[in-house]
């Protein structure tokens, strides 16, 4: 055995010893606790939102929403929902003191890009959260990343039951409501509108979020007596849905169910009125049409097609709580029409995290985290509202809406017909539908 | 067999589109050799024609109705469209109402005016170039046109509904002797077969019946032969590029009550009319209406869920399948001429 110490071992030992002795105060340092800490008077948020693709004037509403929540934050404007709050920690002198700065992101509505995306915010320009987005395959790709990279989630508009089901992550919070949700409150309504004795026919985008609302729609109105003839899946990328709508005039269904979404939505609702199906009579009964997850700008797509047609909505404009009112009238004020449901939730998801950080006294996402789970507010324009501990989800009403008949501007399309309560949309933490994930523990990166 | 005849039906209507654009990328493929990947493009820009003329025949003026409100509490603002104001309420209503119909003029010497800028001003840059290149440069140029939509139009929808008359569907069954309501059809993808079927027949009769056409179709043969006899064959097909283009922007406007009109639209067609093309016959303008209604009916069909219960996702893939099939058992494609893609 060669024992004969030389001058180049020597140094490579020196080396590879310090560096391993260095290690554990490199992770333990108060200058790097966590993936982005900031250092100066100003924090960086990062809104990741579609600003090209399919969903790019959604994108637009949901960043106006965090222009504004961040001018509200660093005592600009009127204050909006700030003064509504339940919590009154946020002082409009920035979060914890720093001025709130922000960069932008463009997901395309595209798991991938949306990933580059928010890498890029994260490692280029520091956000020390990212927010933002309007599907769901966006959502859960995005919320991965942040728990691997150590920063909070903040999901924008997204409806699947994964995101905070299987798919999980403990540094991700959802707002927005779910499939489960719609289902639970759509179905109690439309047996009262159409009867028990119903047979539906689901046309579903082949997608996370199309599977899920599907299941969903299926359980709630099953349960409450329908019966259902068939469930079709849909290419995302059709654009004509007259061959997928033609086979339910050979069938004895007398209910359509819509689960899509977007231009989806827009072209298939669209041709089953050209086809006559609302004018149809099957078994003794109007034929109806169901569009379980409405948003206002698509309605706006659709045009007088989305007249009668019932849905559901996470918020609506019209909603005369204070809190709804007060952010109606900052968002109005500033851009002149009122916002969509995809700015609310933004809007919101970005004055619980500064609320959070502001309680937790720090910007650790597992501190953050902390003070969000188990987090109850009001204010905000849902009612009583709880971050739930176990899988960050919110907890909320939930809006049965229905296309207005007489609508008296292009913003007034839909008309709130039942708010549902909370406790009828609540369901258990080990729910088969949001069941084989886990959150994990949070990650503080660095 | 009322199953049968629907997806018959909606694969005429689906076909037409497909043979409406295919007719067009055919024409330009035939006369100047190139592969046009904005033509899609141009589909997309007939359609938003038709949005467009929408919005110039609903620009309104406001008043103040102090007994309303709006969303902040305001007083609220009326707004009336200028047509009905010049017009008188009755006959401006109906103006706004049958706007996709008078899309048609307004669009035609847009669409020609396109054409002729895009020839003109890039594509003829690119004739002795290789395909490769002409595919790079037009489907660039597909990409900023459909960017400039999205950025003046936004990237929703919009609904750009057919004149009152035509809402509504009509029931073939009960002519055929089936139950009523089996087979119902929408009045405007019956309006939209025929308005094709008269397209393509104009087309054809504009090639086989004038000098002008019977030069265009010596050109195609021989483009040299036609040079040399002192027939500027180039601007000609000029011309042709400009029809083609007219072709597709028709085929666009009155698509737009069909389906809400937006940005991506004409890529949604472009790659399927492609397919159309080739299955038809690279150059072979009857190929290119035949394969384009055939693909239709066989995309229909394969939408079945009879069809889909057996051979699941049948329908993404049936045009491609077809497709392969008729290049491996006949490489020039249904009509196209002997020898085309063949050696």
């Amino acid at each position: 055995m060669n024992n004969k110490l030389t001058r180049r071992g020597l140094l490579k030992t020196g080396a590879v010893g310090g560096a391993g002795l260095a290690l554990p105060t490199i992770f333990t340092s108060g200058a790097s606790a966590f993936t982005n800490e900031p250092m100066g008077g100003t924090v960086t948020l990062g809104f990741n939102v579609p600003q090209s693709g399919p969903y790019a004037d959604e994108g637009a509403d949901e960043l106006r929403a965090y222009q504004l929540a961040v001018e509200h934050l660093n005592g600009e404007g009127d204050g909006g929902m700030l003064n509504t709050f339940s919590s009154k920690v946020l002082e409009g002198n920035g979060i914890l003191g720093k001025k709130v700065e922000y960069v932008t992101g463009d997901t395309q509505t595209k798991s991938d890009a949306a990933r580059a995306s928010a890498k890029s915010m994260i490692e280029k320009d520091g956000a020390v959260m990212i927010t933002g987005g309007s599907s769901s395959g966006v959502a859960v790709a995005v919320q991965g990343l942040c728990q691997e990279a150590g920063v909070i989630f903040m999901a924008g508009l997204t409806h699947s039951n994964d995101t905070t089901g299987k798919d999980k992550k403990a540094n991700g919070f959802r707002h927005f409501f779910n499939a489960y949700m719609s289902g639970a409150a759509l179905a109690p309504v439309l047996t009262k509108m159409y009867g028990t004795d119903r047979k539906a026919y689901h046309l579903t985008a082949d997608y996370t979020w199309g599977w899920t609302q599907e299941e969903s729609i299926v359980a709630a109105t099953e349960a409450l007596g329908w019966e259902t003839v068939n469930t079709v899946k849909t290419p995302l990328a059709a654009t004509d849905f007259s061959s997928y709508i033609t086979p339910i005039l050979q069938t004895d269904a007398d209910v359509l169910v819509l689960n899509h979404y977007g231009g989806n939505m827009v072209n298939s609702l669209t041709n089953a009125v050209q086809f006559g199906l609302r004018d149809k009579i099957v078994n003794g009964k109007n034929f109806e049409i169901v569009v379980p997850l409405y948003s206002r700008l698509m309605a706006r797509g659709a045009g007088e097609n989305v007249k009668g047609i019932f849905g559901s909505t996470n918020w609506h404009w019209s909603l005369q709580d204070e809190g709804s009112k007060a952010f109606v009238k900052s968002f109005g004020t500033k851009y002149g029409f009122p916002p969509s449901q995809a700015a609310h939730t933004c809007y919101v998801q970005t004055l619980l995290y500064a609320d959070a950080v502001a309680r937790a006294g720090s910007f650790n996402p597992c501190a953050v985290g902390e003070a969000l789970e188990g987090f109850e507010f009001d204010g905000m324009g849902n009612g009583k509202t709880l971050y739930r501990a176990e899988d960050h989800q919110c907890f909320k009403d939930v809006l049965v809406v229905k296309g207005k008949d007489n609508p008296t501007s292009e913003f007034d399309l839909l008309e709130v017909v039942e708010v549902t309560p909370v406790e009828q949309v609540t369901y258990a933490p080990d729910h088969p539908m949001f069941a084989g994930g886990a959150l994990g523990s949070c990650n503080p990166g660095a | 067999m009322d199953a049968i005849i629907l997806q018959i039906l909606n694969g005429l209507d689906k076909g037409s589109a497909y043979a409406l654009i295919a007719l067009g990328l055919t024409l330009i493929f035939g006369t100047l050799g190139v592969v046009n990947f904005a033509h899609g493009a141009l589909f997309m820009i007939g359609a938003f024609c038709a949005v467009s003329l929408n919005k110039l025949l609903n620009l309104s003026f406001e008043t103040v109705d102090p007994t309303r409100t709006d969303f902040l509490g305001n007083p609220a603002k009326i707004k009336t469209p200028y047509v009905e104001s010049w017009f008188g309420p009755e006959f401006g209503a109906a103006l706004i109402d049958w706007s996709v119909p008078l899309a048609i003029l307004f669009s035609i010497p847009i669409m020609i005016a396109i054409g002729f800028i895009m020839e003109r001003g890039l594509i003829k840059h690119f004739y002795r170039r290789p395909h490769a290149d002409q595919i790079l440069v037009t489907f660039g140029l597909a990409i900023v046109l459909q960017e400039l939509i999205k950025h003046y139009y936004g990237a929703n929808p919009i609904q750009t509904p057919a004149p009152d008359a035509f809402r509504g569907s009509f029931d073939f069954g009960a002519i055929l002797g089936f139950d009523p309501n089996t087979i119902i059809y929408p009045y405007w993808r019956m309006i939209y077969f025929a308005f094709a079927a008269v397209v393509i027949g104009g087309v054809f009769a504009f090639l086989q019946f004038t000098t002008f056409g019977m030069v265009v179709r010596a050109g195609m043969a021989d483009r040299e032969t036609v040079g040399l006899l002192g027939i500027n064959i180039d601007k000609r097909f000029t011309i042709m590029f400009g029809l083609a283009a007219a072709v597709a922007g028709l085929a666009g406007v009155m698509y737009a009550p069909i389906n809400s009109p937006n940005y991506h639209m004409g890529m949604d067609f472009l790659v399927l009319s492609f397919v159309v093309v080739v299955v038809g016959g690279m150059g072979s303008l009857p190929g290119a209406v035949a394969a384009g209604f055939l693909l239709g009916i066989l995309e229909s069909f394969a939408s079945m869920n009879e069809i889909k219960s057996i051979l699941p996702g049948i329908d993404q893939i049936i045009i491609y399948v077809a497709a392969i099939i008729i290049l491996l058992t006949r490489p020039r494609g249904l009509l196209g001429r002997k020898g085309v893609m063949e050696d």
